[in-house]
């Protein structure tokens, strides 16, 4: 039984008791406790079902490597899931759920996947793959809805989240990664000589494991002391920033760094400060102080709760007061889990006997043991755990030199295993950017290969590992390695003094080196290993690994993928050396031949609010708003986005009836604007100055019109094509003087148009003399058209409008109704039409009078929509619907636009080529359906011949289609195959099962073809 | 994250400060180029393993277009100049030769 120690626990705070709730049942813990200390303290070994198989799983580890107790924690818009127990703090009042079962924990009838696995290869590597083949739509109606119902983790929370978050934008010379004594020294020493210092640790502790290890002592004190000397050295120094509950989540290019820190995880609902913070940095230099985890050992039913790594086991005793079980069995490779039982013993907790793989026993640390009257088997092994939803004891047997169990076989009742594989460096981060690895065959372990790590901008390897996650496991060298760490890092900085912090004396227990034990047995009769995991967190066995290899994904990378080995949300942190090492073996290579599997960002899963930070709502996304938006939004409109602008769709007004729908106003403001004048916020227009010597000789390459011939004052409607030929954008240029353009886009393509010209100005023609501004938000722009619109204009005065002063596609600059203005007689409606620019802060005030004085003339706001409608009426194209980025200027036959004169433009080379100039391209037509009140769904397809069976052959699509207000009945554009050959041709387009839309092809041009409303 | 520098404006920035062009240095064949030409300048790219040569804009910064020497395999800078040349700069080739002896050449 598993228990809270009478006395000790270094990190909790036993006069301040804390109240939790672990599925619905309310239980005590103190300050200081994880969540997986206090679960363990009030006898909680059941935590979870696994993936796959449904498993009862409890703790394995006490920190970040933890694979089995994920959890959902807290409620509501605070619940988050999948949290790992071991990382989550204890607070008053916090709520957790175990996840993965059903009807409950201790009764799960998922868990039949397992009995099922053992009796027929279900589950097994790549069974998905195999089994869930045929029919193809049983995947998605049958397979797939059982599967993610029986498998799959936690649920996703509900309801917004209530918590605010934020990033840090940091920049220093040293980041220090780790908190332990490694980390700790490197930060002491790169500070000393003047450099800035950010160091992290992701636990809420500095000191790492020196806190757990009293046998050493460093300096003549404890560790914990010795940690707490530095911490105070460190935070008295201006250049250092320190930061615990801080993980380091990824590596990347040129010493970038992500940061996690959860601020107030501990504190939910703390006021005035974001939940998590997500830290941006770049670092001059990185070092990698992360320590080593410590790897289990695959032997059958290495998954029973109450089976932990050794380490972990100590970590509960020693930090959390937390004595894991009554009665243990130690089973390790190395001596390091000797202090396991050590501090079991200590505590008073049983120890039925410590299992040693190594055939020799000898060192300190054994000796003390044995000392302690603590039975040390030489050369034994646990072949199998017994009990189901926790340990009642092991079979064990001595081990031969192949690996094998022989012998008699015995059995010990226990609750706890304590089990070592021996120690991983953590290498994710040193990985994640390229550091490369060596195989230490001596230590049994990957290790930094400091000659190939990741490289900076300028080439020189920019980080450097120390400590634990360097390969040195023993306390002096992990002192002496951070503080070199953290000279170089200085200096390669440009901070030497040649400050070498004085490096204290170490007492520790000198260690033997461990004996590898991948698989146990590696033989013989338990070794089938379908019972031997290794990925926990995903239920692979190393039955699993072994099928992959045979079955020729013999490549660590395949077989990865294959069994989903180290895919989980752990990482494979406690899965993948012995992973490869039995993949290794399985195919007769060596490991460092296998190699790993790439590591990956994160290191641990960080929050989608810390990524999101404060884009969220509002701040998601910047809107810009016309000067007159406030108005319209007085005024009733509808707004819809476009570009980054929010724009009217429409103006809703009040009838008796209520307020109009959005149907009924655009038709209102159509007719209105038909029959009498309608007013439009053109301000979202771009509008781009060229200007210089060289002005007309470059719009005539990057329009297909010639624009050197246009004459001051006068206006041209030009298109703009890639290279590749395709039309882009389109818009009015307006000569505004003789080296002066204004070029007007469309309201979402301006940011596009600026930097194409840019572009070409910068890098292909840098010879001319040509600048180029974006002045889209310096003016506004008010569309005034309709038969009363030069009435309204005459109204205002100040400048002659008439048809004679200002002819159609003129320009003139003078004081409209007291604004300085200028007047384009431009339109995209058909209408008689003045587009009315004024300086962008006298916009509101040029609306404001233009709806006063058009008010006897009928004037009203009319939106996009209804502009829309009336382009389309005219047949005129719309960039975005008409053109989507494999259209030329003659396909929508514009051709009339497109200079045959110009020896070159953009686009020109590319439209002589024999694709563009071929046959058969889709063209511009329009379309009138029989049945004129149907409105073609946009994007509808036309098909060569109606099938019931078979796949129909389309041959063309709607790009616009709208119901006419004006004409009374439906109108549609689309690109149709040959379209201009089949004026009449009556086209079908099944819109649904059973229904097919019949429409002849027409002229585009619906309204006024002959263009007289607008020349009047 | 790359870290380049703007040769125009100096500041090192971070690379979601720039927005990348492509390769550098090619040569536009317009009217009159044959279909082989122009089909190799508009949709023929390099794609080294090792130095590359490309475009990049200071998007987020003065606007301006500009060169990056770049080993695609290190991530390492060998270094950055104006756009409006041909070739890249002398020094700058000898630079990359130092670095990178088994390099073609520009």
């Amino acid at each position: 039984m598993a228990h809270r120690l009478p006395s000790g626990g270094l990190v909790i705070d036993r006069s301040k008791p804390v109240e939790f709730t672990f599925n619905g049942q309310k239980l005590k813990g103190f300050e200081g406790d994880t969540l997986a200390s206090a679960l363990l303290a009030n006898d909680q070994v059941l935590l979870g079902r696994s993936f796959k198989y449904h498993r009862p799983r409890g703790l394995i580890a006490s920190g970040a490597e933890e694979p089995n107790a994920l959890m959902g924690v807290g409620e509501g818009p605070r619940f988050e899931p999948n949290q790992r127990a071991t990382g989550v703090e204890l607070h008053q009042g916090l709520t957790a759920r175990t996840q993965n079962h059903w009807p409950s924990l201790g009764f799960d009838v998922g868990a039949l996947n397992s009995w099922i696995a053992s009796r027929a290869p279900v589950f097994s590597a790549g069974f998905y793959y195999k089994t869930f083949m045929f029919p193809r739509v049983a995947w998605k109606h049958v397979f797939e809805p059982v599967i993610r119902r029986a498998a799959g983790l936690g649920k996703p929370p509900k309801e917004a989240d209530a918590d605010e978050y934020e990033h840090f934008h940091v920049h220093c010379d040293v980041l220090v990664v780790g908190g332990g004594i490694a980390g700790l020294s490197a930060a002491r020493a790169a500070a000393a000589n003047g450099a800035r210092v950010l160091i992290c640790e992701q636990t809420p502790h500095w000191g790492g494991r020196a806190l757990v290890e009293t046998e050493t002592q460093i300096g003549g004190m404890s560790g914990a002391d010795w940690v707490r000397g530095e911490v105070t050295a460190l935070s008295g120094m201006e250049n250092v920033t320190m930061r615990t509950r801080c993980m380091t989540s990824g590596l990347y290019d040129h010493g970038y760094a992500l940061l996690y820190e959860r601020v107030a995880d501990h504190v939910p609902g703390a006021e005035g400060t974001p939940r998590h913070r997500l830290w941006r940095v770049r670092a001059g230099r990185i070092v990698v102080a992360t320590g080593a985890l410590e790897r289990p050992i695959p032997f059958a039913n290495n998954d029973v709760p109450g089976v932990m790594l050794a380490s972990a086991v100590r970590d509960y005793v020693r930090l959390w007061g937390v004595a894991p079980g009554e009665k243990a069995v130690v089973f390790t490779t190395n001596d390091d889990a000797y202090r396991t039982a050590l501090a079991l013993h200590e505590a008073g907790v049983a120890v039925a006997a410590v299992l040693d793989a190594r055939a020799e026993v000898k060192g300190e640390l054994p000796a003390r043991a044995r000392a302690a009257g603590i039975e040390v088997r030489a050369g034994y092994g646990v072949a199998k755990v017994k009990g189901g939803k926790r340990v009642k004891g092991v079979e064990i047997g001595r081990l031969t030199g192949m690996g094998q169990v022989g012998g008699r076989r015995e059995e010990l009742a226990c609750d706890l295993v304590a089990m070592s594989g021996g120690w991983s460096p953590v290498v994710h981060l040193w990985s994640h950017c390229g550091g490369k690895l060596t195989w230490d065959a001596e230590a049994a372990m990957f290790r930094p290969d400091p000659e190939r790590g990741p490289t900076g901008h300028d080439g020189a390897v920019n980080t450097l590992a120390c400590g634990a996650a360097n390969g040195y496991l023993h306390t002096d060298l992990c002192l002496s390695d951070g503080r070199v760490a953290g000279m170089s890092a200085a200096s390669a900085t440009g901070h030497s003094r040649g400050e070498m912090p004085e490096a204290p004396e170490v007492q520790a227990i000198p260690q033997a080196h461990p004996r590898p034990l991948w698989f146990m047995p590696a033989r013989g009769k338990y070794a089938h290993g379908t019972k031997h995991f290794l990925d926990y967190q995903n239920d692979v066995t190393a039955a699993d690994v072994q099928l992959a290899a045979r079955e020729g994904y013999e490549s660590v990378e395949h077989a990865k993928r294959y069994t989903t080995l180290g895919m989980a949300t752990d990482q494979g942190k406690t899965s993948n050396i012995n992973g490869l090492a039995i993949l290794a073996d399985q195919i007769g290579a060596e490991i460092p031949q296998v190699g790993t599997t790439t590591f990956r960002p994160p290191y641990t899963p960080i929050s989608f609010g810390a990524i999101t930070g404060r884009a969220r709502g509002p701040l998601f996304k910047a809107v810009r708003k016309t000067p007159m938006h406030d108005r319209h939004a007085a005024n009733g409109a509808d707004f819809e986005p476009v570009g980054d602008w929010e724009r009217p769709y429409c103006f809703r007004r009040m009838t008796p009836e209520g307020r109009e729908s959005r149907a009924q106003a655009v038709t209102r403001e159509i007719l209105n604007a038909r029959q009498k004048v309608g007013l439009l916020d053109a301000s979202t227009l771009g509008k781009i100055v060229v200007k210089g010597p060289d002005a007309g000789k470059f719009l005539d390459l990057v329009y297909t019109n010639m624009m050197s011939t246009l004459k001051p004052g006068r206006c041209r409607y030009g298109l703009m094509c890639n290279e590749n030929g395709f039309l882009f954008d389109d818009g009015v240029v307006v000569r505004t003087g003789e080296d002066e353009f204004l070029c007007h886009t469309t309201s979402g393509g301006a940011d596009r148009v600026h930097a194409h010209m840019e572009e070409w100005l910068q890098t292909e023609w840098w010879d001319f003399q040509v600048y180029t501004q974006q002045v889209t938000d310096q003016w506004a722009q008010v569309a005034v058209a309709g038969p009363n619109a030069r009435k309204v204009l005459e109204k205002l005065g100040g400048v002659d409008v008439s048809d004679a002063a200002l002819p159609f596609m003129s320009y003139v600059e003078g004081t409209l109704g007291g604004l300085p203005a200028r007047i384009f007689r431009i339109s995209f409606s058909g209408e008689l039409s003045y587009e009315v620019a004024v300086p962008a802060n006298l916009g509101l005030a040029l609306w404001e009078k233009l709806a006063e004085a058009g008010e006897e003339f009928g004037a009203m706001p009319y939106g996009t929509e209804a502009l829309h409608v009336m382009r389309a009426e005219k047949g005129f194209i719309m960039i975005g619907d008409e053109t989507d980025g494999t259209v030329t200027p003659q396909d929508l036959a514009l051709g009339w636009a497109v200079s045959k004169k110009k020896a070159d433009f953009i686009g020109k080379r590319a439209q002589e080529r024999a694709f563009l100039a071929a046959k058969g391209r889709k063209q511009l037509v329009g379309l009138a359906t029989e049945d004129p009140a149907e409105v073609l769904p946009d994007g509808a397809h036309a098909v060569k011949e109606v099938k019931a069976k078979s796949r129909m052959i389309t041959i063309g699509h709607v790009t616009s289609s709208y119901f006419s207000p004006t004409l009374g009945r439906s109108i549609a554009m689309a690109l149709i195959e040959g379209g201009s050959e089949r004026m009449g041709e009556v086209l079908s387009f099944p819109v649904a099962k059973d229904k097919v839309v019949k429409a002849t092809v027409v002229d585009p041009v619906f309204y006024d073809k002959e263009g007289e409303r607008q020349n009047v | 994250m790359l870290l380049l520098t703007c040769p125009h404006c100096g500041v090192s920035g971070d690379e979601t400060e720039f927005a990348p062009g492509g390769e550098a240095h090619l040569k536009r064949f317009g009217p009159g180029s044959s279909d082989g030409e122009f089909e190799t300048y508009l949709f023929y790219r390099r794609n080294p393993k090792g130095v590359h040569f490309e475009r990049w804009r200071h998007a987020f910064g003065c606007g301006k277009w500009f060169h990056a020497a770049r080993c695609t395999v290190t991530m390492e800078v060998f270094g950055t100049y104006p756009a409006d040349v041909t070739e890249p700069p002398a020094e700058l080739v000898e630079t990359i030769r130092a670095k990178r002896p088994e390099w073609e050449g520009f």
